[in-house]
């Protein structure tokens, strides 16, 4: 019998390996990093967050796109009312069709989902030479090694890739992407962002925070999940408990 | 040996059917509140989503709408009218004796701002939406709303003055945020 | 006295008048309370009740998911979205739904692999062993549907690879199915729908299976860890209190193994490119099905072109049956071979703790499943090629050669007498027999 569970955990540890074989792809692996909401307690680090969400409005958010989250959405991780309807103000969303049957652009608000760069994938490829800046609502969870990944992709720029390796006009090399090959530019630049907290604007400082805004973005529901999570295998480990004494007890005249 | 065992077992039989010790309700209770606290995710599922609770309020901007007209904005799936009325409008509404209505009440309960009329549009009698918002409509014989379905005529309140309708036409939740805007819900 | 009393719930008033026009509680009373059930169950025996509770939580949360979801390619990816972000707990109930597929395949595993340990598939349990295979073949077409519902990147690559194994099937047949599934030139919108729909039934075909499976395990009772059948009341105890508390207990351990995935990792077992919507002018570097196909995927690949055609043509000037066909066949063979298993091992001896030699065997075997699997998820390149052909020639020979040989060959060590004679050890027939004895009386 123990034999079988070694096997099990044997082949679940090889699901895991495979899942690196994948990662790689190319790239090297992502650096590790500690993030607050990694963990069985695991929560998103609000400063974090509030920087991310500056770094997505005035860097990514030119090309990328964040369709799924709400304007509204802000507000459960900290920003008041009166901000988000500001954020929310400055894009247009198109009305509902008027008297004459005109539709006409209306200012965006709190029900409104975060308006996408380009209105869609042909324009946003054309615009960008080809290349597809994808959306990032779910990035986190939709590539391998997931927020580790997305930072490394951001500080993974390299102004002279290692020798002999020739980077294609119209890309950059990367060492993190799946084939170093990347057209995305290198985004983020020393203190091309002003944190409203004081906080020095390094390209490693704004990789973590974006990625962090990713990570709710792409996990709204991470805490509340932790949290609940911890109440229920408690409550089994005791019921458990219980329904294992009540079982010996029951079985007791039988062995 | 064996002998004792199955002894033992029919006695332990017994004793179960006939004495559950406490340890046993202790975990049948405890099971059971977890079967209840399982059931309320599969419950609450059905409420309103987050989504759809954010279109629970509408924010109206008003400044457009000129004395005398009225518009018709859809508010979680029914019409609300916000009608801009003229003085005459105001002095007719507030000249009615309570007497003469079906369903008594005063004009100035029903407004914030005498000017601003804010009502739900749905006729108290079956649910059909009355005319006299757009211009052209027929504003029914006491000049504010009449529905066509059944022939309920409603005043410059919106009270029910005349036809099946029971009740007044209701007036939703709202308030000013400013002088131009108007939340409803 | 016997062990053996109806509930005293059945002496109540209202429960009498009830059961005399409707024998319900009767039944209930029969089939889950003094149900005789070997004494000697282990651990192993949980997995199919287990099973049953994971289908029934499968079935609540799918059902709750079709209040919210669309079947439609332009909502479906974005409806599923919803689900997780504002729908009241739909994250909750839909990480239960997404993993509780993979838990369900888990336990039917296991179930399975215990029943091939100790030869529950023998006589008189063919039937009962049979309707098993049947259940995981619904379980697999259940499962394949469901996975192309939120309409990602691996949903549709997936129903496209899936669905496009039947176009081997020769002299236009094929191509025609394939049509009749997609509904359409390509998998498509027709083929979300259709899939949707068949989603939602196939489960209740499973429960339909499963009612004739629990029946038909109840004409013969549970087989056991030492195989021999059971000699009377001194090898059986009542199903109720014994494993109804045993299932429940089992049950315990499995809600806070599946809670851990549900709350800590949810996302474990799927795809990362599950999260990008469904694009059918790109396909994935690597396509993978989920872990519970991959050592059936690793089968279909590990034909080589031409395999049997390849001497064919050699013998007879003509190809017989080309290779995507033969993989096809290989890999629906995989399962069929578990329909004739009780006809390949005529070995009269049930349980492995009494066959030294198959024991070897079925743990040799055990190891080629988890070999395929690995092999079905690695790119199909170099020497995992080869590994997963010797451990697909295995599969099959395992039950084509080892089993029947292993029934001619094997010595079997001697069986005891009755199931009770082991536990009260030592005393033999005699203690047995003693032991017998009061409950003839009752």
């Amino acid at each position: 019998m123990r034999k079988i569970v070694t096997l099990l955990i044997v082949g679940i540890s090889s699901m895991a390996v495979d899942t690196t074989v994948h990662a790689a792809g190319g790239g090297k692996t992502p650096p590790a990093h500690q993030w607050s909401h990694s963990g069985l307690f695991g929560t998103f680090d609000r400063a974090s967050l509030r920087r991310g969400a500056k770094v997505y409005r005035e860097v990514c958010s030119s090309c990328h796109g964040l369709r799924l989250v709400a304007y509204r959405n802000l507000i459960d991780i900290g920003f008041s009312e009166a901000e988000v309807k500001a954020i929310a103000a400055e894009q247009e969303v198109a009305a509902e069709p008027n008297d004459d049957g005109d539709v006409e652009m209306r200012p965006a608000i709190l029900s409104d989902r975060f308006v996408s760069p380009f209105p869609n994938e042909n324009a946003a490829r054309a615009a960008n030479g080809g290349a597809y800046p994808p959306d990032l609502s779910l990035m986190v969870k939709a590539r391998p090694g997931g927020a580790n990944y997305l930072r490394g992709l951001l500080i993974g720029y390299k102004e002279e890739p290692p020798g002999g390796v020739i980077v294609p006009e119209g890309m950059n090399y990367n060492e993190y992407y799946p084939g170093n090959m990347i057209a995305m530019a290198s985004p983020l630049s020393e203190d091309g962002v002003e944190f409203a907290d004081g906080t020095k604007a390094t390209v490693e400082q704004m990789a973590n925070d974006v990625t962090t805004f990713l990570s709710w973005t792409a996990e709204p529901e991470l805490e509340e999940r932790k949290r609940m999570g911890i109440k229920v295998i408690l409550f089994l480990l005791i019921l458990t408990g219980l329904l294992y004494v009540v079982k010996r007890r029951i079985w007791s005249d039988l062995h | 040996m064996a002998e004792t065992d199955s002894a033992k077992v029919s006695e332990h039989v017994e004793k179960v059917e006939t004495r559950r010790d406490f340890l046993q309700l202790a975990t049948g209770a405890f099971a059971a509140v977890g079967g209840a606290a399982v059931a309320w995710p599969f419950i609450q599922q059905m409420n309103p989503a987050a989504d759809t609770l954010a279109l629970a309020t509408v924010e109206v901007d008003i400044s457009a709408i000129e004395e005398g007209q009225a518009i018709k904005v859809k508010w979680r799936g029914v019409p609300v009218f916000i009608r801009h009325r003229t003085k005459a409008e105001i002095d007719a509404a507030n000249a009615v004796s309570q007497g003469d209505l079906i369903d008594p009440e005063e004009d100035n309960v029903r407004v914030k701002k005498p000017e601003w009329l804010v009502l739900v549009g749905v006729c108290t009698h079956l649910g059909c939406i009355p005319l006299g918002t757009s211009q052209g409509e027929t504003k029914g014989e006491f000049n504010g709303w009449f529905c066509p379905c059944h022939g309920s005529h409603y005043d410059s309140s919106g009270r029910i003055r005349k036809g099946p309708a029971p009740k007044n036409l209701p007036v939703p939740e709202y308030a000013f945020i400013s002088d131009n805007v108007v939340k409803i819900g | 006295m016997s062990k053996f009393q109806k509930p005293a719930w059945l002496d109540n008033g209202v429960v009498r008048w009830v059961d005399y026009r409707l024998p319900i509680f009767s039944f209930v009373s029969h089939e889950l309370y003094e149900y005789p059930t070997p004494r000697n169950l282990n651990y192993w025996w949980n997995f199919g009740s287990l099973a049953g509770i994971v289908l029934v939580i499968m079935i609540v949360t799918g059902i709750t998911l079709a209040m919210h979801y669309t079947p439609h390619t332009a909502l479906a990816f974005d409806s599923v979205e919803r689900i997780m972000r504002d729908v009241n707990y739909g994250w909750l109930i839909r990480y239960i739904h997404m993993n509780g597929a993979s838990m369900f395949f888990i336990i039917v595993y296991i179930h399975i692999f215990r029943g091939l340990y100790f030869g529950s598939y023998k006589a008189p349990r063919e039937i009962l062993w049979m309707l098993g295979v049947l259940i995981l073949l619904l379980m697999m077409a259940t499962a394949f549907m469901g996975y192309v519902l939120p309409w990602g990147q691996m949903s549709f690559w997936g129903a496209t690879v899936i669905t496009n194994l039947f176009s081997a099937i020769p002299w236009g047949i094929g191509d025609w199915i394939v049509t009749l599934l997609w509904g359409g030139f390509a998998v498509d919108n027709a083929t979300l729908n259709r899939f949707f729909s068949l989603h939602y039934l196939l489960p209740f075909v499973i429960v339909g299976v499963v009612v004739l499976h629990i029946w038909a395990l109840h004409v013969h009772g549970s087989n056991n860890p030492i195989g021999i059948a059971t000699k009377g009341e001194q090898d059986v105890v009542p199903f109720h209190p014994y494993y109804t508390i045993k299932d429940m207990f089992g049950l315990g351990v499995f809600l806070i193994v599946f809670a851990l995935f549900i709350f800590f990792a949810p996302n474990y077992m799927g795809h990362p490119d599950n999260y990008i919507p469904a694009n059918s002018l790109s396909t994935p570097a690597h396509i993978v099905p989920e872990w519970y196909f991959l050592p059936f995927y690793a089968i279909l690949r590990a034909v080589p072109d031409n395999f049997i055609g390849g001497w064919t043509t050699e013998w007879l000037g003509f190809v017989i049956v080309e290779a995507k066909l033969a993989g096809v066949l290989a890999m629906f063979g995989a399962i069929a071979v578990l329909f004739v298993l009780p006809w390949l091992d005529r070995s009269p001896v049930r349980s492995s703790r009494f066959r030294p030699m198959y024991k070897w065997f079925f743990w040799i075997f055990a190891i080629d499943c988890l070999v395929l699997g690995y092999m079905g998820a690695l790119p199909a390149e170099g020497i995992y090629i080869v590994i997963g052909r010797v451990a697909t020639v295995y599969y099959f020979a395992h039950f084509l050669v080892v089993i029947p040989l292993l029934a001619k060959f094997e010595k079997t060590r001697s069986l005891p007498k009755s199931i009770s004679e082991p536990i009260f050890g030592g005393g033999g027939v005699a203690a047995a027999g003693a032991a017998a004895k009061p409950m003839e009386k009752a």
